[in-house]
């Protein structure tokens, strides 16, 4: 029954909400890991208010549970972040807020309500689906938060309940649909394992993660289509 | 100021900045290809070195944790099955967990 133009709106704020829902109880774990690298309470909830993109929260509680350099730690978390600025381009357009409205916007660019926004058929059901993500997992996200980092005090060691690897498994998680790409992808995933890993005994903590955006660099400066896939890139 | 708390506003307020940068500066200024690829490819290497290094670093070195690493394997493996975030995450925690509780790694 789609003939009411309002259908595809209201399908895209379900779709939104649903997709909020099920990934904002991912707070739990980065409240709950935060608090266990050290963080307190209120660093854990203040990230995931203003910061807000879970990657680069993940990252810097990494850095902190190391003990290493926090410039470095920043370092990996902002350049985990620029994703979202290039999220920001495509959707400038089509979502086309303005003014105060766009401030508030900004804050709900996730790569989960990009992706419900730029799957929509028209601009209209693109915003409903965009706010409709944020609204939810926003909310979600950082009750989770608040609930994993007062819970995570509770606990004993955070090994005894594999808290330790929750963080790789959710870089995982985030890295998977991207190494299923292409070729590109998948090499410079590999070679960003390779300059981690081989930096790790000559830097502090931290850096090595840094260093590995050389892998991002070399690929991108390569003539277009000589890594041998077939894909455009920025699509 | 602590430097922790330095550290987790200069994130979480460059972070928001990247956001807005994005729906505000002209779309030509970042259209070249490569900086889009640049752009685009980042997370990927960052993310692959960030599984490494916390799967088997420790400090400056390297050193094998038999359960971290079965942990992984269960991310991987429910990853392979398509099951959602949540239980990836319940999967690595719950291996990991589960093997040190059997003292087995």
């Amino acid at each position: 029954m789609a003939d009411t133009p309002a259908e595809p709106v209201k399908q895209a704020a379900r779709d939104g909400i649903a997709l909020g829902l099920a990934v904002g109880t991912s707070g739990l774990a980065f409240g709950a890991v935060a608090v266990a690298s050290g963080l307190s309470v209120a660093q854990a909830c203040v990230l995931s208010l203003v910061a807000y993109t879970g990657a680069s929260q993940f990252a810097l509680a990494a850095a902190v549970a190391g003990g290493g350099s926090l410039i470095a730690g920043t370092a990996s978390a902002v350049l985990l972040g620029s994703r979202n600025g290039l999220y920001g381009l495509r959707l400038a357009s089509l979502l086309d807020f303005s003014g105060p409205f766009r401030l508030l916007a900004a804050l709900g660019i996730t790569d989960e309500s990009t992706a419900v926004a730029l799957g929509q058929p028209d601009p209209a059901a693109a915003r409903a689906g965009f706010l409709a993500t944020f609204g939810s997992l926003y909310l979600t996200w950082n009750a989770g938060t608040l609930a994993g980092a007062l819970g995570a005090g509770r606990l004993g060691s955070p090994d005894t309940f594999g808290l330790d690897v929750v963080g790789p498994a959710a870089f995982l998680a985030l890295l998977w649909p991207r190494l299923r790409d292409g070729r590109t992808e998948r090499t410079v995933a590999l070679a960003g394992v390779v300059i981690a890993l081989a930096a790790t005994p000559f830097c502090p903590p931290g850096l090595p993660v840094v260093l590995a955006a050389a892998a991002a660099l070399g690929a991108a400066l390569l003539p277009s289509g000589a890594a041998g896939t077939a894909e455009g890139p920025g699509r | 100021m602590s430097g922790t708390w330095i550290a987790v506003l200069v994130t979480a307020v460059c972070c928001y900045a990247l956001k807005l940068a994005g729906l505000t500066v002209p779309p030509q200024w970042l259209a070249h290809p490569r900086a889009q690829r640049f752009a685009s490819l980042v997370p990927v290497a960052l993310l692959a070195a960030l599984i490494a290094v916390q799967a088997v670093g420790r400090g400056e070195s390297l050193a094998i944790d038999a359960a971290r690493l079965a942990g992984l394997g269960a991310a991987a493996a429910a990853l392979l099955l398509r099951a959602p975030f949540l239980v990836v995450i319940l999967a690595a925690a719950g291996t990991a967990a589960a093997l040190r509780a059997l003292g087995v790694a």
